[in-house]
């Protein structure tokens, strides 16, 4: 590991001013960052602490909840309002890493991690654009069981890896932002970014630019949500495929549909042509199968991941299947 | 500023780089955690902060200045083993015994978090009471793995432990 300053931000401005400096990282709870330092990865020159910034979850006056970004991922999972307004982001937290993992991690650290394609890894031995741009991808033509169907470009195939971010994805948050030209809000889906000829660049964050908090809109439909994932083993392994949805049936009619996939793609992916071809129609297996062939459809698997479109597809099916149920 | 280790106070590192599992076994020569894989994949680094279990081996020790750290050698006092120890060494909850010390800081930080209501991702309502099934144990010690294969031991260790001494016992599932 490269040696580092390391300061304790006592509050955002202070965060911020410090961030702005040259080489700056904020510092969550360590648990991805740490690791990629040490990895040589990533080699920030001074780290700030920022998990003493807010860790606050608040309700507004639109009936949603302001999450601080220094909030605990076990604390988020545990929230009265969240487990039972927003149980699929509950559930898709407690789906992630292990809990002494969730004790230490921030929301906003989470939403930093960067993927975990062992070719991103191998600073010694592999090729890859998004650790240093313009060396190639190792990924395309190796290994790439775990690696993305959707949203991939020529030069990075890798997979966003986490829980979190999908279920936020599916419920239509808000990501509050600071930085030295003042602060900004943006809808959840458009802070990460997708590789195009950029896969080093995970996110739409300008330099020094601070996660304060995340807003969770009111969403009648969320109450009835859920989140299930895929994986190798049964507990505590990144996602081979995941569904976060979300559903609200009147009647035999789709009231409200929310859905996105995680492991499928190198940002937390909203199945926004699945929703519209849900929406106002039946809840049946029948049109649940036709939402998900309709936003598989330009799915490009690899040599080792083709089975990932037949399992995302399977898995909305049941994942909706089961909410229908639910909402009868 | 300090940090307290199992009841003694340390000075911080200079250098921002130590972790906190090289911290305790290096500076303070605390031996008892285990350095396994070093990136956040065994949990047998498990520590308490402040009675909450983290990685230390993801943690800078820079960042718990402050903090109130328990370790394996922190657990027995002077009438013998903490009940969990003693109930490991009862169920065979070990081989090699080198994922245990990760294991009975784990088990006592998630029965603090079961105390305290939190859920896991087998908990079937979010909304109720937690009911401690041995599937809730399996999924909630899953960040601590054995590869010698003694996680059955460990299980029954951590509920015959934990009902013993912590008062978890009424909340026992089947």
């Amino acid at each position: 590991m490269t040696p580092f300053h390391y300061v304790r931000a006592g509050d955002n401005a202070h965060a911020i001013g410090l961030g702005a400096g040259s080489g700056a990282a904020y510092l969550g709870g360590g648990t991805n960052l740490v690791d990629l330092m040490r990895e040589s990865v990533a080699r920030p020159a001074t780290l700030v602490d920022v998990t003493g910034l807010s860790d606050a979850i608040v309700e507004t006056d639109g009936g949603g909840l302001l999450i601080g970004a220094a909030v605990r991922n076990t604390a988020l999972a545990s929230h009265h309002a969240v487990r039972a307004r927003y149980p699929v982001l509950a559930r898709a937290i407690l789906a992630g890493a292990s809990a002494q993992i969730r004790n230490m991690a921030t929301v906003g650290g989470n939403m930093l991690q960067r993927t975990r394609c062992g070719y991103f890894y191998d600073s010694d031995g592999a090729r890859c654009n998004k650790r240093v741009p313009g060396t190639g991808c190792d990924a395309i033509g190796g290994l790439n069981r775990n690696h993305a169907i959707l949203g991939t470009s020529s030069m990075c195939v890798a997979t966003h890896p986490s829980d979190m971010c999908v279920a936020l994805a599916a419920i239509d948050a808000t990501v509050h932002l600071q930085s030295g030209r003042g602060a900004r809000t943006l809808p959840f889906t458009e802070f990460h970014r997708l590789p195009l000829e950029h896969p080093e660049i995970d996110t739409v964050l300008e330099p020094g630019e601070l996660i304060t908090a995340i807003e969770l809109p009111p969403l009648p439909c969320a109450k009835t949500s859920m989140y299930r994932k895929v994986r190798d083993r049964t507990s505590y392994a990144f996602a081979l495929v995941s569904v976060a949805a979300a559903l609200q049936v009147e009647g035999d009619r789709i009231e409200d549909v929310r859905i996105a996939l995680g492991g499928v793609a190198p940002k937390p992916w909203r199945a926004s042509k699945a929703e519209a071809a849900l929406r106002n129609g039946p809840a049946t297996e029948q049109a649940f199968g036709a939402a998900a062939i309709a936003e598989l459809a330009d799915a490009v698997p690899l040599r080792d991941n083709g089975f990932k479109v037949e399992l995302a597809a399977r898995l909305i099916i049941a994942v909706l299947g089961e909410l229908a149920g639910a909402a009868a | 500023m300090s940090i307290n280790v199992n009841g003694s106070s340390a000075i911080p590192p200079i250098d921002a780089r130590v972790s906190l599992l090289d911290f305790l076994r290096e500076h303070l020569q605390l031996y008892g955690t285990k350095k396994g894989c070093n990136q956040g994949a065994c949990g047998a680094c498990t520590v308490l902060v402040d009675g909450e279990r983290i990685l230390s081996c993801l943690a800078l020790a820079v960042q718990y200045d402050g903090r109130t750290i328990t370790t394996v050698e922190g657990l027995a006092d002077d009438n013998g083993l903490h009940p969990l120890q003693q109930a490991f060494i009862e169920h065979d909850g070990f081989q090699c015994g080198y994922c245990t010390p990760g294991q009975i800081c784990s088990a006592l930080g998630m029965a603090t978090e079961a105390r305290r209501g939190v859920p896991s991702y087998v908990s079937a309502d979010l909304t109720a009471d937690i009911v401690i099934t041995r599937e809730e144990l399996q999924e909630r010690m899953s960040g601590n793995l054995c590869r010698c294969g003694a996680h059955n031991g460990i299980i029954d260790a951590i509920r015959d432990g934990l009902a013993a001494g912590d008062g978890l016992a009424a909340e026992w599932g089947e």
